[in-house]
């Protein structure tokens, strides 16, 4: 799994790309009341908003880790919104990307750098 | 000053605390060239007495709908509303509240606009409503965004029986958004034409049923053809009494249904403050514009509602809002309310019945004058009359003598070729003696 | 992602309170009364008005008509008036007690223009009816015309716009409609400081432009350098609040009008807060070319639980042409509503909504101005900015003005530097004032103050009153500080609910009320 700097997660199997936020993130957010997820088909460059994520009184964007297209969404999530602050690093995931890029998701940070990045915040 | 509880001495001594020399020094930032030692030029403080007199001088020079004979419809109509409606409504708890921010001190205000929700939502047959918009014609203009919002295309079709001022409304909206708009030409039955204007790239259809002209039409074959295109329909009323006994915009396929709710609970003001009521599909609510009220419990478990899905609004989403609305029809959405609790299924029912009784009776009466023709086939409380002369003329001599016959279409939408077509409008408040007087006066004036 | 976690929690923590207090026997609790939804007072056959009876539809009708029920329940006269009294009851009001919402302007109502909006003669009239027999409500029209022009120092003002946002819209529309009239519909930028209203960058998305935002200094103004960097040949115009939002008067707004006249962009102000400067400075002398006011705002009519407003915008002589109809006007045979682009009015954008626009306000709005006249209208600005001032000082000890230096406006800003390691969030000391009988100020706005509180008094409270608000602050502030974390984590304690769950209302939206599905039958 890799990290940016906005909190987003990265977990690459073969050439898809499972996408979601952080725990951290979904922490601060407080409650997540509604995630809207990216349509299948979609293309995203690397920092392009890819979703957003709702709390109550936020609404926040959510960009892309990595360049790809959007293959599927969490479904799961219009039910049950509150996945994603019980799981933000598995069942919370958002989006899956098939990599137009997967150099990309090397440059991203570790758990280990994440956590340092954490550390400095 | 009767309006300022602070006394020279208050003054004194708060600008002692402050440490501030003079009111001045708290003006201190505003640039020299522009700070004004002395009042502007307009009359001085006046007391109630004097403030009565000028209001009351200037209330005599306009002629009150309940003075006599009065048809005036096309979009506000005057009904009865109970003196229990107005009573309530200057009650301070309601009259001077601001928009329920904090639920915990404002369950009063929001529990009405759960009620007000489900009240509209009852009469449009559509799945959920929102807390208000400023009125019918904003309503659909607002509503026309959202199908932008909502089906990414961006053409509208607005039929030739939607009022032309909401018209203009859409226009002014959609345009600055770069939504294009199609309005077929003026037409008295032919809101089904519409569909012969759709094509793939429409994002909505606007039709009113009653439409401006009075007729009422079935649109269901209408919400096919949209739905076919993937488009929405948006069905407009600007008559709210008729939910009484026509069918719901929801029973006829409406994905949006917006209207004028003046009708029930507030009074005709000259054109506003009015009251928008905005109901859709429940799959479409986060596209909706305005306030939402919602149920949810409190920290014990006891009922209460908050205004939630708020994310969509302006004061959080900012430039990416659904709209730019804030303050909406609160109170004019609290008299609806509560006049509609008065009347219940079963007095709304028998409102809309006389409504449309009076304009039934009206109609005959009119169509016997030699020349004048009544031109809508299926009317509720108001109906367009072909006359042999100039519409506006026949409405100025009239009132000359008392009566006010309707609109002529021309002020609507003048250069539409129909200068001499009338819209009359009847509620519940025109008497027997009204209709004849005014087949009197009609038939002496077109002779 | 863009994190944004403001105004958090937003789901309550159980309380205990109840195991501590006095519990009735039935759930009653004095004079405030548990009252049902209008649809659970079992009145499916009831009304509570006396109609005659009427006959059955035409039959030209026939397949048009509402067979099915439609769900609406009814009252009795005095069950209608028993439901909305004790509503009424639940709800926080200005003349209840003091309502320091910042920006909003909760002032005192006078009665008078209550009763003026209901004359006859001015309420019971038809937007359509023929001008001749409307001409004092014409002429009211251009009376309030007169007086806004007067106050504002402005050519022209464009009276039907609803409310602040729709008066936004128009100007932005002026604007848009003048730029392209001189063939510069090329400018699609607006530029807002970030703590502007939200409603200056959604209305701007709205007309098609792009919202770009002008930083701030460090005393709570627009940054000019910025400013002057941001301008271009793309700019269409610029909205920046003046009084801002931060209760400060922009010291620099003539050179930022000039920057922007320079720049061949226009500049809308926002005049949500002309409340603080009415009958002292007029906008027009600081270089504005559209500015809106809000009638229920500096001009006193009722909020009535969040609406209706009035947003008359006033124009300068380069947008004056392009104000939306209709256009009031007169001459020696009387006065005359223009109602379609043509005419004087041949250049009009179009028109904001049907009919004329919010009359109902212009008269509580004209009778306000009435009385007070230009003297008292002045002495309102001074009051307000006075009674925040006061606020300021007298709390400055305790808490933390977000802009310390200089005197502020109508409103008083503090940030939440004085809560840090007290465990109480600007949330939390917001519901907790609640407990002490009032309602609580704006919270975390405007964005660019840390856990901000907004606190506008407006000038209709006496002395008596603030000193009694701001020793309810002192005493609040002192127990955040003494570590009385409880006070504040399950506050309010003493109001009709507790603190309401946001999070499920959000998570599973119930819009409306659903008749209880009947009990499934026990499987056989």
């Amino acid at each position: 799994m890799r990290f940016t700097k906005d909190h987003e997660w990265v977990a690459v199997e073969g050439d898809i790309a499972t996408v979601g936020i952080t725990a951290y993130a979904a922490e601060q957010l407080g409650d997540v009341v509604f995630v809207e997820v990216p349509e299948v088909g979609k293309t995203v460059a690397q920092g392009e908003g890819l979703a957003v994520v709702e709390s109550v009184k936020a609404a926040s964007d959510v960009y892309a880790p990595v360049s790809g297209e959007v293959v599927e969404a969490n479904a799961e999530l219009a039910d049950a919104p509150e996945t994603v602050n019980a799981v933000p690093e598995a069942g919370g995931w958002f989006a899956k990307l098939k990599l137009s890029n997967p150099a990309e998701v090397d440059a991203l940070m570790d758990r280990d750098a994440y956590e340092a990045f954490l550390a400095t915040l | 000053m009767r309006y300022l509880p602070l006394t020279p001495e208050d003054r004194a001594d708060m600008l002692g605390v402050i440490g501030a020399g003079s009111i001045d020094e708290l003006f201190v930032d505003v640039p020299a060239v522009a700070r004004r030692s002395e009042p502007v030029d307009l009359p001085h403080h006046a007391g109630e007495i004097e403030v009565e007199r000028e209001l009351l001088r200037l209330s005599r020079r306009n002629r009150s709908a309940a003075e006599g004979p009065f048809f005036v419809g096309a979009g506000a109509y005057r009904h009865h509303v109970p003196a229990t409606v107005d009573h309530i409504i200057q009650r301070s708890e309601f009259l001077t509240s601001y928009t329920p921010y904090q639920p915990e001190i404002a369950q009063g205000t929001l529990q009405v606009l759960f009620e007000f929700q489900s009240q509209v939502a009852a009469l449009t047959g559509m799945d959920v409503a929102n807390a208000s918009l400023y009125d019918g014609s904003t309503a659909t203009a607002e509503a026309v965004m959202m199908a932008q919002r909502v089906t990414r295309k961006n053409k509208a079709v607005l039929s030739g029986g939607v009022h032309p001022q909401y018209v203009g409304a859409v226009e002014t909206l959609a345009h600055a958004a770069g939504v294009t708009t199609q309005r077929l030409p003026a037409a008295i039955d032919a809101e089904d034409a519409v569909i012969a204007a759709i094509d793939q790239d429409t994002a909505c259809v606007v039709v009113q049923t009653p439409n401006v002209f009075g007729t009422a039409t079935d649109v269901t074959k209408i919400a096919e053809a949209a739905h076919a295109a993937g488009a929405l329909l948006i069905v407009v009323t600007t008559e709210a009494v008729s939910y009484g006994l026509l069918k719901s915009p929801g029973a006829m396929g409406a994905d949006i249904a917006v209207a004028e709710g003046q009708s029930i609970g507030n009074g005709l003001n000259f054109g506003g403050p009015y009251v928008g009521l905005f109901a859709c599909r429940e799959k479409f609510v986060r596209q909706a514009p305005g306030r939402l009220c919602g149920e949810t419990v409190d920290a014990d478990g006891k009922r209460g509602f908050v205004l939630t899905l708020s994310t969509r609004e302006q004061h959080i989403r900012r430039d990416k809002a659904t709209s730019n609305i804030c303050t909406n029809s609160g109170l004019c959405a609290l008299a609806f309310s509560i006049h509609m609790s008065l009347l219940g299924e079963q007095g709304l029912r028998q409102l809309a019945s006389l409504n449309h009784q009076k304009a039934l009776a009206t109609a005959k009466a009119l169509a016997a004058i030699p020349g004048v023709e009544v031109l809508t086939p299926r009317f509720f409380n108001e109906f367009a009359v072909r006359l042999p002369k100039d519409a506006a003329e026949v409405v100025e001599t009239l009132a000359a003598h008392g009566v006010i016959a309707g609109v002529p279409y021309s002020r609507l939408e003048p250069g539409a070729g129909l200068d001499d077509v009338l819209l009359v409008a009847t509620t519940e408040t025109t008497l027997d003696t009204d209709i004849t007087f005014f087949a009197k006066l009609l038939a002496g004036a077109v002779q | 992602m863009s994190m944004n976690n403001v105004g958090r929690p937003t789901r309550p923590e159980a309380s205990n309170d109840e195991a501590e207090g006095f519990n009735s026997l039935s759930g009653g609790r004095g004079l405030l009364q548990d009252e049902p939804l209008i649809f659970e007072l079992g009145g499916w056959t009831k009304t509570g008005v006396d109609l005659p009876d009427a006959v059955p539809a035409d039959g030209a009708l026939a397949g048009l008509t509402r067979d099915d029920a439609i769900g609406l329940p009814g009252l009795s006269e005095p069950e209608a008036v028993r439901h909305y009294v004790r509503l009424s009851q639940k709800n926080h009001a200005i003349d209840l007690a003091l309502y320091p919402l910042g920006s909003c302007t909760m002032k005192h109502n006078p009665r008078l223009n209550e009763k003026m909006a209901r004359l006859p003669g001015l309420s019971d009239i038809h937007p359509l009816q023929p001008q001749s027999t409307v001409q004092g409500a014409i002429e009211l029209m251009d009376r309030l015309a007169h007086w806004l022009k007067t106050l504002t120092g402005m050519p022209a003002v464009a009276l039907s716009p609803k409310a602040g946002a729709h008066g936004e819209l128009c100007g932005l529309l002026a604007i848009r409609a003048a730029h392209e009239a001189a063939g510069n519909g090329h400018r699609k930028t607006v530029l807002a400081p970030t703590s502007a209203h939200g409603t200056n960058p959604a209305t701007a998305a709205f007309c098609g432009y792009t919202v770009v935002e002008i930083a701030q200094t460090d005393d709570g103004r627009v940054d000019l350098a910025d400013l002057e960097a941001k301008l271009g040949d793309h700019v269409a115009a610029i909205m920046v609040t003046n009084p801002n939002t931060c209760g400060l008067f922009e010291r620099d707004v003539v050179e930022i009008a000039r920057l922007t006249h320079e720049a061949g962009a226009y500049f809308y102000c926002d005049g949500a807060n002309f409340n603080a400067i009415v009958g002292r400075v007029r906008p027009g002398d600081l270089g504005v070319d559209a500015m809106h006011i809000n009638l229920h705002k500096t001009f006193s009519t009722p909020h009535g639980g969040g609406g209706p407003g009035a947003g008359p915008v006033v124009l300068s002589e380069a947008l004056a042409p392009f104000a939306p109809t209709p256009w009031v006007v007169h001459d020696d045979s009387g006065y005359k509503l223009i109602e379609e682009a043509e005419g004087p009015a041949a250049q009009a954008f179009g028109r904001m909504s049907a009919f004329h626009g919010q009359m109902g306000m212009y008269v509580r709005a004209y009778a306000y101005m009435l009385s007070h006249g230009a003297d008292g209208l002045r002495q309102v600005a001074e009051d307000a900015v006075l009674n925040a001032n006061y606020i300021k000082a007298r709390l400055s000890d305790l808490m933390s003005p977000a802009f310390p230096e200089g005197p502020c406006m109508h409103e008083a800003l503090f940030d939440d530097a004085w809560l840090e390691d007290t465990g109480v969030t600007t949330l939390d000391f917001a519901k907790a004032m609640i407990d002490e009988g009032f309602h609580p100020m704006t919270m975390y706005f405007p964005l660019v103050v840390h856990g901000a509180m907004l606190i506008e008094p407006t000038e209709t409270e006496s002395k008596a009153e603030l000193d009694r608000f701001i020793e309810a602050l002192r005493l609040l502030a002192q127990a955040a500080k003494a570590g009385e974390t409880d006070r504040f984590k399950n506050a309010p304690h003493l109001a009709p609910l507790k603190r309401l769950d946001e999070t499920l209302a959000a998570r599973k939206p119930k819009l409306k009320w659903k008749p209880v599905a009947p009990a499934p039958l026990a499987a056989e």
